[in-house]
């Protein structure tokens, strides 16, 4: 179970990482007559129950008011694997796009706009979460070496931003900026946001570790040797928060994720043209277009996956065997509490 | 106890007061000529410094700061510039709309995910891997990706209102009828932000029933023979229930932060949607006006949290008195 978070978490890296090989469509293309087209579905049994290799019908735009499409059972397109630069497409003599998860509102790719914008999304998420990391750890590993009044300064702040409901700072804090910036400042925005944000869960536990640890032996005996308070923080301290710090950043990427995709939505991420998970679910934020173009809630799903495999992952020990009713406990080790981690309320 | 009660007040009132002055700061810092943006274009330029000084943004940051904290403290929160509403009616009729939700999704939430959580934490079968894998998977549907879904289920079913919170004629049918109709126009919304919330409590409270199973005192108790279920739903239940108790002060605020995205997504005329239309045209007391009734809702949760720490564990009502 945990084997199968990583891969669907590792699998979406790599669709960002590929995305040029994987749609020969840009996020930006428009297709005029593919308006909230519908989805073209790979066949591999054509109309008169034959198989086949993977093939699809053409979409044809039927009226154009309704946005009815039909599609053309007569002249099936063979899919190729491998031309045109990507792995698999079509190839047609008047230049049909095939369109695998439907077009959005402007005749674009959703597909495309899918892995291009796995890209932007995971990105932001990723730095975002290197920097929460990097805060939660000067501010708790500082904390916990200091230890009297930075210590109770520093933790009092972090419990304050801790209560603060995150995705309000993060609004407040990105509508007092300019609305209207180039996408790399955007991204640098939102990512150091999230990031001002997120720290705080870190701190504290980094800050229990480094306390810990600090009074143990080897520590004091290395402090005995002379050895700096900074250098002993970064030798010896920190690096027994290597797990907590790998657990951290787990929970903290889905959240990024999901606040990347809600300024979006909202219209406070990036803007339209852009293709991001957030900005492409502003294709969805009418009624009738969720109700008849339900594929523009791809991104929602995509959202869905990540977070699950991070769930799968981050939850796997506890689908290990519940002791049941009065089992006791004989061996010690299962007697040691686990640190309850308020996991994901958001 | 009083002692604490009142500290706790002192706390919560310095809260409020620093959310909605940095609420406030942050909003007439930013770049851009306020008075302009509310005016809109095409004025002459006397209008435009009329209109400054009577938004009274013609004075210096800390002068209008001071003045707007002053008045604040008489509950006096100002005029929206957006509506020319006095901001305290608006917000608190938003905030109660917010409130609504949040409570009965927060009620849902805890009447789903508690029992299951016990069921699940205290038997092994078909029935506690079921009851994980859902939450599994309810945990993943974070409430704009759920809000989204059930809108589109909504949407295609027609069972439910898509969104809003009253019908076009909400008083056609007499009381009776109108609260059918906020009912209906609620269990969309309230279903969004429950599910991920009842997931939570349910592995909270999984893992806690699991913890406090392994006590000697349960193991006692069955020794004695004391019915296996009334152990688990008497003996164990209480102090099992700490870790979900501990943490409402802390899902209070994600609540604000889901309920936001919900508001947006099924147009819940809450205080989030108050709050970001105040946000975009940059109005900066009622921008104030919300943090700080936002503020307040937190140091409420935080307190209530408190209180039913309290009541469920009794080592804490020395505690609480002597460490605070």
């Amino acid at each position: 179970m945990k084997r199968a978070g990583w891969v669907v978490l590792v699998g979406m890296a790599l669709v960002a990482l590929v995305a040029p090989l994987l749609t020969p469509h840009t996020p930006g293309e428009r297709f005029a007559d593919r308006l909230y087209a519908p989805p073209m579905r790979p066949h591999i049994i054509d109309a008169d129950g034959r198989w086949r290799a993977p093939f699809v019908y053409p979409v044809q735009l039927v009226d154009r008011l309704e946005r009815r499409y039909e599609e053309d059972r007569a002249h099936p397109i063979q899919l190729r694997w491998f031309s045109g630069g990507v792995l698999v497409g079509v190839v047609t003599g008047d230049g049909t796009p095939w369109l695998p998860l439907g077009g959005d509102g402007s005749g674009r790719d959703v597909f495309a706009r899918l892995v291009y914008g796995a890209r932007l999304s995971l990105g932001v998420a990723l730095i975002a979460t290197l920097g929460a990391l990097l805060i939660g750890t000067l501010v708790g590993g500082a904390a916990g070496v200091a230890g009297g009044l930075v210590d109770d300064g520093l933790m009092r702040l972090s419990d304050f931003v801790l209560v603060l409901p995150a995705m309000y700072v993060v609004l407040a804090l990105r509508a007092a900026m300019p609305l209207v910036l180039a996408t790399p400042a955007v991204f640098a925005l939102v990512a150091g946001i999230m990031a001002m944000v997120g720290w705080p869960l870190v701190a504290r536990g980094v800050r229990a570790i480094v306390a810990a640890e600090r009074d143990r032996d080897y520590a004091q005996a290395a402090r005995s040797l002379g050895m700096g308070r900074p250098r002993l923080l970064v030798r010896h301290l920190l690096p027994a928060a290597r797990g907590y710090l790998a657990t951290q950043a787990t929970l903290l990427l889905p959240g990024f994720i999901l606040a990347e995709a809600t300024l979006s939505y909202v219209g406070l991420g990036f803007p339209d043209p852009e293709a991001s998970w957030g900005s492409m679910l502003q294709e969805a934020a009418t009624i009738a277009a969720i109700a008849d173009a339900p594929w523009t809630l791809a991104p929602a799903l995509a959202i869905f996956a990540v977070v699950l495999a991070v769930n799968l992952i981050v939850q796997a020990p506890e689908f290990a065997a519940v002791p049941g009713l009065g089992a006791g406990c004989e061996d010690p080790a299962c007697s040691a509490k686990t640190p309850t981690t308020l996991s994901r309320a958001r | 106890m009083a002692r604490y009660l009142a500290r706790r007040l002192v706390f919560s009132l310095l809260l409020v007061l620093v959310v909605a002055s940095a609420a406030l700061v942050l909003t007439r810092l930013a770049p851009g000529d306020i008075t302009a943006e509310q005016v809109g274009t095409g004025v002459s330029g006397r209008t435009l410094a009329a209109e400054r000084v009577r938004l009274g943004l013609d004075r210096p940051l800390a002068r209008q700061y001071l003045e707007w904290v002053g008045r604040a403290v008489r509950l006096d929160f100002g005029t929206s510039l957006m509506y020319g509403r006095p901001v305290a009616g608006l917000v608190a009729e938003r905030a109660r709309n917010t409130a609504l939700l949040a409570v009965v999704a927060l009620l849902v939430a805890t009447l789903i995910g508690l029992p299951l959580g016990v069921v699940a934490g205290s038997r092994r079968g078909v029935a506690s891997t079921l009851i994980r894998s859902g939450s599994v998977l309810a945990l993943s549907l974070p409430s704009l990706v759920s809000s989204l879904l059930l809108v589109f289920l909504a949407a295609r079913t027609g069972w439910l209102p898509t969104g809003g919170m009253t019908s076009l004629d909400p008083g056609a049918g007499g009381w009776f009828a109108s609260l059918v109709d906020l009912a209906r126009h609620l269990v969309l919304p309230a279903a969004a932000l429950a599910l991920p919330l009842s997931a939570t409590i349910e592995r909270l409270q999984a893992r806690a029933v699991a913890d406090t199973l392994r006590e000697p005192f349960v193991v006692a108790a069955l020794a004695r023979g004391v019915p296996a279920s009334r152990v688990l739903w008497r003996s164990a239940l209480k102090p099992a229930l700490r870790p979900v108790t501990a943490i409402y002060g802390l899902v209070f605020g994600s609540l604000l932060s889901g309920s936001f995205v919900v508001e947006i997504v099924t147009s819940w005329p809450g205080l989030g949607r108050l709050m970001f239309d105040a946000l975009r045209s940059r109005d900066l007391y009622l921008v104030a006006g919300c943090a700080a009734a936002g503020g307040a809702f937190l140091a409420l949760g935080g307190l209530l949290s408190d209180l039913a720490l309290a009541i469920v564990d009794p080592r804490l009502r020395g505690s609480a008195e002597a460490d605070s």
